[in-house]
């Protein structure tokens, strides 16, 4: 049958089929079951109120509950299960075999990076220019540009970076730039200089960040939360400090790699580098959505904050660093959660761009590889497993904040 | 306002303005870039750099004369071919030429350029040209000439003609636009009514476990969905209905039903109470409630839920994939055609972009029109969460 | 018949914390009764017990006779007009005021005519088409009433409903609320107010809740101003606040006189026992009660701060060690009294005799 009468019919039945639902339900409580008259009324009434709640969450409650819920537990148990030796009970085995395989540990290794760079980057790039926006007249025009590619596919935003990429410097921008570095002041400037501040600055920010998580530790009056909180500031502020010295080592390499002027570049095959022209596909997505959200909550700052601030005598940037963003840093961690979600489910950019090839996998790639084209249903789980661990401090992180 | 206070020299203001929008610049290049090429022909892109398209450039070219075995005119002793270097009409501009590569500009449009023995071409700035010589000279090949030619911007619909009317490609874009619009608008239309009851009960329905329940919706919004591929999948055969455009139509629904639970019911727990117990005093239960006040009243935030959902499954790739896209070919979405186009069309950018942009075109639209509510929705939807 | 009766009312949330208790009421119909208290006593709690929007933890609420602790609201013949109004904002006037006869299927017909009706009694004709938003506060408010009306209920509700009106339109609606009333004598209405001013015009009785959710006193509001019967309602009513002074009852009988702390004398009209001498008591009589006197006084001090209204005259005295400073409001304009020293007296009618915070007066 034509799709297109299909779905005319599936949507009539289906919001049909829901009115009704509700409707002709609550009838049943109200008139037959708990009938509102006679000396019963008060009771009757307060019963079918108990009652109708859950006739209004019920189809909700099952589609979530099918969708959602089952298929967590579903996956559990056959990533327990060997698909070949007929669905038989295997343990951890497929767990063991996740684990010894080098490309899952790759898919891991640049997800990793994935998630350090492009929430930062999105959120920095975000923070700015939803404050510099707000300070011009056409900045509306401004925002509408930097939110567009929020609307178009990740394909979509992969082809346009493909051309972006192409290693032809008649098509693609980035080889034609590429091509007029000789080595001279300009090279240096561009592609010593400006890597390196860069660098340092993260570097900075890291060591800063380190400082922040293990303050507690140091100041008894800020101690708070229990062991598992500890352990895990305990983690973070190592993480923290090992890239910031990472960082400083790759300041050294900046000055001292020979840089291959001149000759034209596959972007996308670069060791290691290419994962980053990858992540510009996302940033330059989602700096919107940070950009509006940022925005939005800048806006809400009180003006008498900013008033005060400004008679007491602080500059912009103090008045930036020291009053904006401390008021704002709750929304600045709800942005970077939303970002790191999204890392964690986009398998689109890798996909279109490398298919998961010159080593820039990351572990939504490496899934799809292992139930779609291995059709591996049992390591494939145990991947997809991990991938929810990875998410739950996120989902623990939400429950929280929601009660 | 912040700018009056801050901004206090202009000249800061003006760093400002260049900063914001160099990062614009920045930000519309690509798309820029993606947009011209997919007006252009093949040729102009391997000659020159999509950024030159706006502008009249100016190129060296090798045009050649019409064989003269073919084309020769007889004057008596002497032969003569005549013709256009461009072949037909072109509103290309000739300001240098010379018949051989060392002498490439070594002449101006209307000299004649004197090739020795008597025999000589001459060339006019729009491209005729006049080639004279005896029997000998003009024989074999047509003569090369080079020329530095200036090209106005130059553009063409052929490219999107290939991709969506042509019946040679097999490759049309057409179906999988049908399809897309087939997945999406179902897709967005079927949570809508669910969504809201649930939202409305966990708004304002006082039950036992309403605090459970939402906690478990806030939980259910990060689940990746990734995890109900397989299971949902295995359902789906199992029951008989497999890859199918209901199935999808369910799945999407699903994965982003928790998003509308959420965003909804934040809404709703906004409207003041007293609206609420107004109703209940007037008489109305919570059917009547719901119908009458609360639904009217979110209809904001349905609409910009909407514009989400719906931008959403039409770029999505991996659940269509999944669910809906089979061997057969019929059944394919915008965003795999793209995929499927780039192993055939690799390199080809005149094609692919016009190809990628045909599958932009519906979201931006939508996104244009609808920025507002698409914002707020995403505003909405990260404030608690 | 009692229009409403509360008897045993107690509200308790959560289990553990008690907003209302021993809450006993008896109200006629055609009584304009007012709720008043201080913030967090409980009046509005009270009042929406009554609705019907908040559960009674125990004890019986009758309206018209019948036991209504389980009726929903919308059966209970009472409508409720709220502080914020609560209009549906995406219905019109007319729509809002014809949403509930709606819901009780009434005929298109008796819709119109009672809806006109309503909004001619509050000259609200030509906003019938218009939405809310395009209202201004007070035409919010009478759309409002105009709802209740429509109703026809037993019991009109009123939750604070001149709160969110500036200080001119208060006085204005407060005079139609009043005209409303005169004009149907035999609906009851019940109108709560933290608001002594409003409280004292509108009410034909007033039900003062004290912080702890306990009836303070109830009663018409002249007796309120002269017979308090507690001093949490002496000092509630009147402004500036009753003084209190405490002393120890020196002489007994038909009147009573009582030596002060601050070594002044009083007489109250206050009966006593001979055994009862030598109670220690809080003497109370209002800033507006004391006069001038040039000889036996029941206080004497230096006027620290004179605060010079035209129409009264308020003295401020010194404070004596750490109770609070004695008021006193004279008549008219007197100048030239900051730093003197002044001698009050009051007659015994007006001076209130308090032991252990209840009057002597209410036995």
């Amino acid at each position: 049958m034509n799709p297109v009468i299909q779905a005319l019919i599936i949507i009539l039945i289906g919001i049909g089929g829901c009115l009704g639902y509700f409707y002709l339900s609550s009838q049943l409580l109200d008139k037959v079951l708990f009938p509102q008259r006679g000396e019963n009324a008060g009771r009757n009434i307060n019963r079918a109120n108990m009652i109708r709640p859950w006739l209004f969450i019920f189809p909700a409650l099952f589609v979530l509950g099918v969708y959602l819920f089952y298929p967590v537990l579903e996956s559990l148990r056959l990533s327990l299960t060997d698909r070949d030796a007929g669905d038989a009970f295997v343990g951890l085995a497929n767990y063991q075999q996740l684990f010894s395989d080098p490309k899952f540990w790759e898919a891991m290794r640049n997800n990793t990076l994935w998630l350090i760079v492009v929430p930062a980057t999105c959120t920095a790039f975000g923070l700015l220019f939803a404050q510099l926006t707000d300070l011009i007249a056409w900045g509306n025009i401004a925002r509408t540009i930097i939110f567009m590619p929020m609307a178009i596919s990740w394909v979509g935003a992969s082809v346009v970076f493909m051309l972006l990429y192409d290693i032809r410097p008649v098509t693609g921008v980035l080889n034609a730039v590429w091509m007029q570095f000789e080595g001279g002041v300009g090279s240096f400037l561009f592609l010593r200089i400006f890597p390196a501040i860069i660098l340092l600055g993260f570097a900075a920010v890291a060591t800063y960040v380190c400082y922040l998580f293990l303050r507690p530790f140091f100041i008894p009056e800020e101690r708070k939360g229990g062991i598992i909180s500890a352990a895990l500031r305990a983690v973070a502020g190592a993480a923290a400090a090992y890239l910031a010295v990472l960082a400083l080592l790759n300041v050294i390499d900046v000055f001292t790699i020979t840089l291959p002027y001149g000759k034209t570049q596959a972007w996308k095959t670069i060791p290691f580098w290419n994962n980053f022209f990858l992540m510009a596909v996302m940033i330059w997505v989602q700096t919107g959505l940070a950009m509006v959200i940022l925005s939005a909550a800048l806006r809400g700052i009180p003006q008498e904050t900013v008033e005060s601030a400004i008679i007491d005598g602080a500059k912009p940037f103090q008045l930036f660093f020291r009053i904006k963003i401390p008021q704002i840093f709750g929304t600045i961690v709800v942005v970077w959660i939303i970002l790191s979600v999204g890392v964690l489910r986009v398998f689109d950019i890798v996909y279109t761009m490398t298919f998961s090839n010159w080593n820039t996998a990351i572990l939504a790639n490496y899934l799809y590889r292992k139930l779609f084209n291995d059709f591996d249903w049992g390591v494939g789980s145990a991947s997809v497993i991990i991938l929810v661990l990875l998410v739950s401090p996120i989902i623990y992180w939400n429950v929280n904040k929601a009660r | 306002m912040d700018g009056i206070v801050e901004i206090k020299s202009s000249l800061k203001k003006w760093v400002v303005h260049i900063t914001v929008a160099l990062l614009v610049a920045v930000w519309l290049v690509p798309t820029l870039g993606l947009f011209v090429s997919s007006f252009r022909t093949t040729d102009q892109i391997k000659a020159s750099g999509w950024w030159t398209a706006l502008f009249t450039t100016e190129q060296k070219e090798v045009l050649r004369a019409a064989d003269p075995d073919d084309f020769r005119v007889a004057d008596g002793d002497v032969f003569t071919v005549s013709g256009n270097l461009f072949g037909e009409g072109s509103s290309k501009k000739i300001t240098l030429w010379g018949p051989s590569s060392l002498a490439s500009d070594a002449y101006v449009p209307g000299e004649v350029a004197d090739l020795g023995d008597g025999e000589s071409i001459t060339v006019q700035a729009n491209g005729d040209y006049v080639w004279r010589g005896n029997d000998d000279q003009l024989s074999g090949h047509g003569q090369r000439v080079f020329v530095t030619v200036r090209a106005p911007p130059e553009f063409t619909l052929e490219n999107y003609h290939w991709m969506l009317f042509d019946k040679q490609n097999s490759q049309r874009m057409t179906k999988a636009f049908l399809n897309t619009l087939t997945v999406a608008i179902p897709s967005t239309i079927i949570p809508i009514v669910i969504s809201a009851f649930a939202a409305y009960a966990l708004a304002w329905m006082n039950f036992r476990g309403r605090a459970l329940l939402i906690v478990a919706v806030v939980a259910g919004l990060a689940v990746p969905y990734q995890v109900s591929l397989v299971p949902t999948l295995k359902l789906y055969v199992d029951i008989g209905i497999g890859k199918s455009y209901p199935g999808v139509w369910l799945a999407h629904s699903a994965f982003c039903m928790a998003f509308a639970i959420f965003l909804f019911r934040n809404y709703m727990a906004g409207i003041p109470r007293e609206i609420i117990e107004n109703a209940k005093l007037d008489g109305a239960n919570d059917f009547q409630i719901f119908i009458w006040i609360v639904l009217p009243l979110s209809i904001p935030a349905i609409a910009s839920w909407t514009v989400i959902q719906f931008l959403w499954t039409y770029n999505d790739l991996l659940t269509g994939k999944v669910f809906l896209i089979d061997n057969t070919g019929d059944n394919i979405i915008l965003t795999e055609a793209i995929i499927r186009m780039l192993g055939p069309y690799a390199g080809q950018w005149a094609i692919l972009s016009a190809g990628a942009f045909i599958s932009m075109v519906v979201p931006l639209a939508v996104f244009l029109t609808m920025q507002r509510y698409f914002a707020r929705g995403l505003l909405a939807g990260s404030i608690k969460g | 018949m009692s229009a409403i009766k509360l008897t045993n009312v107690e509200k308790i949330y959560g289990g553990a914390v008690k907003v209302l208790e021993d809450i006993n009421l008896d109200f006629e119909s055609g009584e304009l009764i007012v709720l008043l208290g201080p913030s967090g006593c409980g009046k509005s709690t009270l009042l929406r017990m009554i609705a019907g929007l908040e559960t009674i933890t125990s004890g019986t609420l009758e309206i018209e006779g019948q036991v209504v602790n389980d009726v929903p609201p919308a059966q209970r013949g009472i409508a409720m007009v709220f502080q914020s109004y609560g209009l549906y904002p995406h219905m019109n006037v007319h729509k809002n005021m014809s949403f509930a006869l709606e819901l009780a299927k009434k005929s298109r017909q008796v819709i119109n005519t009672t809806v006109t009706q309503a909004a001619r009694m509050l000259q609200m004709g030509p906003y019938l088409e218009r939405l809310p938003k395009a209202l201004s506060g007070g035409q919010r408010q009478r759309v409002a009433i105009g709802r209740a009306i429509v109703r026809d209920p037993k019991v009109y509700l009123f939750d604070e409903p001149l709160s969110n009106l500036d200080a001119a339109l208060r006085v204005a609606t407060r005079i139609e609320i009043a005209q409303l009333k005169e004009s149907m004598p035999e609906s009851t209405m019940i109108y709560v107010t933290h608001d002594q001013v409003e409280a004292m015009t509108l009410a034909n009785r007033i039900v003062l809740l004290t912080p702890g959710g306990r009836i303070g006193q109830v009663g018409k509001p002249l007796e309120l101003y002269t017979r308090p019967q507690n001093e949490f309602v002496a000092q509630f009513i009147g402004s500036p606040a009753m003084n209190l002074i405490p002393g120890e009852v020196v002489g007994t009988g038909e009147q009573t006189s009582i030596k002060l702390e601050n070594g002044g004398v009083a007489v109250s009209a206050a009966t006593t026992r001979s055994s009862e001498e030598g109670l220690k008591v809080n003497v109370g009589v209002r800033p507006e009660d004391l006069v001038e006197t040039d000889g036996d006084c029941i206080f004497e001090g230096k006027v620290s701060i004179t605060e010079e209204l035209g129409e009264v005259t308020l003295l401020h005295f010194d404070r004596v060690q750490d109770k609070d400073a004695m008021v006193a409001k004279l008549p008219g304009i007197h100048t030239g009294l900051r730093g003197n020293s002044v001698k009050l007296t009051a007659e015994p009618p007006k001076i209130h005799v308090f032991y252990e915070g209840v009057s002597l007066y209410h036995r």
